[in-house]
């Protein structure tokens, strides 16, 4: 059986304090003493709560890890154009490598992508790895993992980092998988651990309900995906020193067994992630037609229409349109919530708005407590006069 | 295809509600009292398997890896139409992130009897990761497919097939043996019959254990885990602002007079 890495040592006084702190109830008490058991994901909570210093982490077996140097980023097109979350990353990637002291690097797949390498140097990317051929055209899991492992393996980055779009989703486990490494999913927050210089990969867990850090000790790189609309995008910097590292692409050497027979863009191109103004609809609207009068009001202010999940659930609106944990996090200067309870799963995606308005006739509705303006009212009776009044308003403007 | 399909589907045993109860004094989860079951998203899978089979014939096979208990999970789903269920249980494989516990599946499903066609969940509302489907794709070196909505068509060695991807949907040609996730669009799931939940009672329920994969302790559990969870802490929440009340029209005011003020309007 596979060791636990936690200890307890004689010093344990039996006191059981350890026993609460474990969130993995991991511990147990067996004749006066501490004893951890196989739930334990060596998460280290006891180790803090010992009154008495009992409990240690033996140390994982040094594993050769100084040949991984550089903070990479999968730059992810479609149609040449690198989506958005690419230059959040590479934005993200300047700051982690500073604290290294390492390269940041950038690697893209595709087409007649090379403008797209060019932009990402002009960002700030030290090196960009560029595989651009005609059979790379449409995105294949398959022919992508091989070419992003095999970049790894060459150039060996000590971190590698991935959007969690749906794209990047498919392709990161499978690319961590064949690398032989740890792959955290979702994360909304990354930094380095100063001491040990790891990657710390901080994700919601448990349905949102708490924050887990999670590090990748022995696995290299240290790959993670992250959230769209979580960091500020890299700009431009003013004397860009970096360049574009064309790299073979030998199709006879990758895999390539699913065919793109087509594509069909969604009917209705919804961008709440990229909006600045939000307006969403809840459970309260109490009817699908809720959102003729959300829609009304988010054209009146040339806002996109976002979503909780069960009226998406209910078919009231299209997926696309769902904010939170299982949706899409949005980050507009002002979200506005009209009849929605403001669930933690919610909030995930959508708290770190600039401002959030919330309209909900229960004046201890959670979504209260994250507002910046929490309006206690019947959203059939306040938002109908807010239109009204917006029309006034820009009339007069 | 004359003689059907072999299908896996990878189910996973979740406790019921996702909304985690904390002892505000220890912070610790609270677990007593929660109730298991099939993964949501998995209820999808086997939903999916059992109407390719009605149309093609074939064997829907389930495998949970987890503890001894977790095959009340495989039962549940031979309740609803599975005809084998698979349980993959040992103290070793305990503690396991999603690459030990995606090798460990990948290992389990070449031992049992052959496969075309592995049908995972989008992800479990536990781990809420979506990676282990993919994953055993690549260590089972299957193409693999996420997120797919649709089976269009299925004969030949092949698959087509259509994806839900951020942008729209996408159709695809695949061959077989295949993985695939499966969500909530891609169909309704059958209940359990009265019969099913009696076939389900008597079922054999098939055990593995690395006595039987005889893997390097190195790749399974929490030893085979590449990731370590150091931290666990409550999210931060923004500082509220005022809560106003009114009749509507004031209100309605108030919200005007906030968007002049971050000057949108
Ligand atoms: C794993 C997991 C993932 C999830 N992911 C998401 C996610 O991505 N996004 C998401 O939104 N949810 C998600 N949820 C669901 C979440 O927990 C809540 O159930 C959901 O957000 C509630 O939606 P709601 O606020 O629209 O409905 P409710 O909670 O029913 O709230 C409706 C609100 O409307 C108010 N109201 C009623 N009538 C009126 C009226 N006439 N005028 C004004 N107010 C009125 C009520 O006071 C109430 O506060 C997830 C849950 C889980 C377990
Ligand atoms: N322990 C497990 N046993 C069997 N299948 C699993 C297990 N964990 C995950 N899966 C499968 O992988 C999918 C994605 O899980 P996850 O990566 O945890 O989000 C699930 O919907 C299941 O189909």
């Amino acid at each position: 059986m596979g060791e636990v890495p936690v200890k307890v040592t004689d010093a344990c006084t039996g006191c059981g304090v350890c026993v609460d702190a474990c969130p993995f109830e991991a511990i147990d008490m067996v004749n006066d003493k501490a004893v951890i058991n196989e739930a334990c994901r060596a998460c280290g909570q006891c180790i803090d709560a010992c009154p008495v210093g009992a409990i240690v982490m033996s140390e994982a077996e040094a594993v050769d890890l100084s040949d991984y140097r550089g903070v990479m980023v999968y730059a992810e097109q479609r149609g040449g154009r690198v989506h958005p979350v690419s230059y959040e990353l590479l934005g993200k990637a300047q700051e982690l490598a500073a604290q290294l002291s390492e390269p940041v690097y950038a690697v893209i797949v595709g087409s007649g992508v090379g403008a797209g390498a060019e932009e990402l140097v002009r960002r700030g990317a030290d090196k960009v790895f560029l595989y651009d051929d005609p059979t790379l055209a449409d995105f294949r899991d398959d022919p992508y993992t091989d070419l992003l492992a095999q970049c790894c393996k060459e150039e060996k980055p000590s971190i590698f980092l991935i959007g969690a779009t749906s794209l990047g989703r498919s392709l990161g486990p499978r690319v961590s998988a064949k690398l032989q490494t740890g792959l955290t999913a979702d994360c909304t927050y990354l930094d380095i651990d100063p001491e040990t210089r790891l990657l710390r990969q901080t994700r919601p867990a448990y349905g949102g309900n708490i924050m887990a850090t999670i590090i990748t000790p022995n696995g290299r790189p240290q790959m993670a995906t992250i959230r769209y609309k979580m960091f500020p995008e890299a700009v431009k910097v003013d004397h860009p020193k970096g360049s574009v590292v064309e790299k073979t692409v030998d199709v006879s050497k990758v895999r390539d067994r699913v065919k793109v027979l087509g594509f069909e863009e969604a009917k209705e191109q919804v961008s709440i992630s990229e909006a600045d103004l939000i307006v969403s609809g809840g459970l309260g609207m109490g009817d699908p037609k809720g959102f003729e009068l959300i829609r009304e009001m988010a054209e009146t202010l040339g806002a996109a229409v976002g979503a909780s999940r069960p009226t998406v659930d209910e078919g009231w609106i299209d997926y696309r349109h769902q904010v939170g944990l299982s949706g899409r996090t949005v980050r507009p200067q002002v979200y506005i919530a009209c009849g929605i309870s403001g669930a933690v799963q919610h909030q995930a995606g959508m708290k770190t708005s600039d401002i959030i308005i919330a309209v909900n006739k229960d004046p201890e509705a959670p979504i209260f407590r994250i507002s910046s303006l929490g309006v206690v009212g019947d959203l059939y009776e306040v938002v109908p006069r807010l239109i009204e009044k917006i029309k006034e308003h820009s009339g007069r403007a | 295809m004359s003689e059907g399909l072999n299908i896996v589907v990878p189910i996973k045993q979740v406790p019921e509600t996702t909304e985690v109860q904390f002892d505000e004094e220890t912070g610790r989860l609270i677990r007593e009292g929660v109730a298991a079951i099939i993964n949501p998203f998995d209820e999808f899978a086997i939903e999916e398997a059992l109407r390719i089979k009605e149309k093609h014939g074939g064997v829907v096979k389930v495998i949970t890896m987890g503890p001894p208990w977790a095959a009340d999970a495989l039962r549940d789903a031979i309740s609803m139409g599975a005809d084998e269920g698979w349980l993959a249980t040992d103290r070793a494989f305990a503690g396991a992130d999603t690459w030990a516990t995606s090798l460990t599946l990948a290992r389990c499903i070449e031992r049992m009897g052959g496969y075309d066609l592995v049908i995972c969940g989008l992800k479990t509302t536990d781990g809420d990761t979506g990676q282990t489907g993919p994953e055993m794709a690549e260590h089972m070196d299957i193409p693999h497919v996420c997120y797919v909505s649709e089976i269009t068509e299925i004969g030949d060695g092949r698959v087509v097939l259509k994806r839900n991807m951020d942008e729209g949907v996408e159709t695809l040609e695949a061959p077989l043996p295949l993985l695939i996730t499966v969500g909530k669009d891609i169909n309704q799931p059958r209940l359990a019959t009265l019969r099913g939940r009696l076939k389900a009672k008597k079922a054999e329920i098939k055990e593995i254990t690395n006595n039987d994969l005889k893997m390097d302790p190195n790749e399974i559990g929490l030893d085979g885990s590449f990731t370590r969870v150091v931290k666990l802490f409550e999210p931060e929440v923004p500082e509220a602002g005022e809560v106003v009340e009114g009749t509507p029209d004031e209100l309605a005011e108030a919200i005007l007079a906030k968007l002049q003020e971050c000057k949108v309007i």
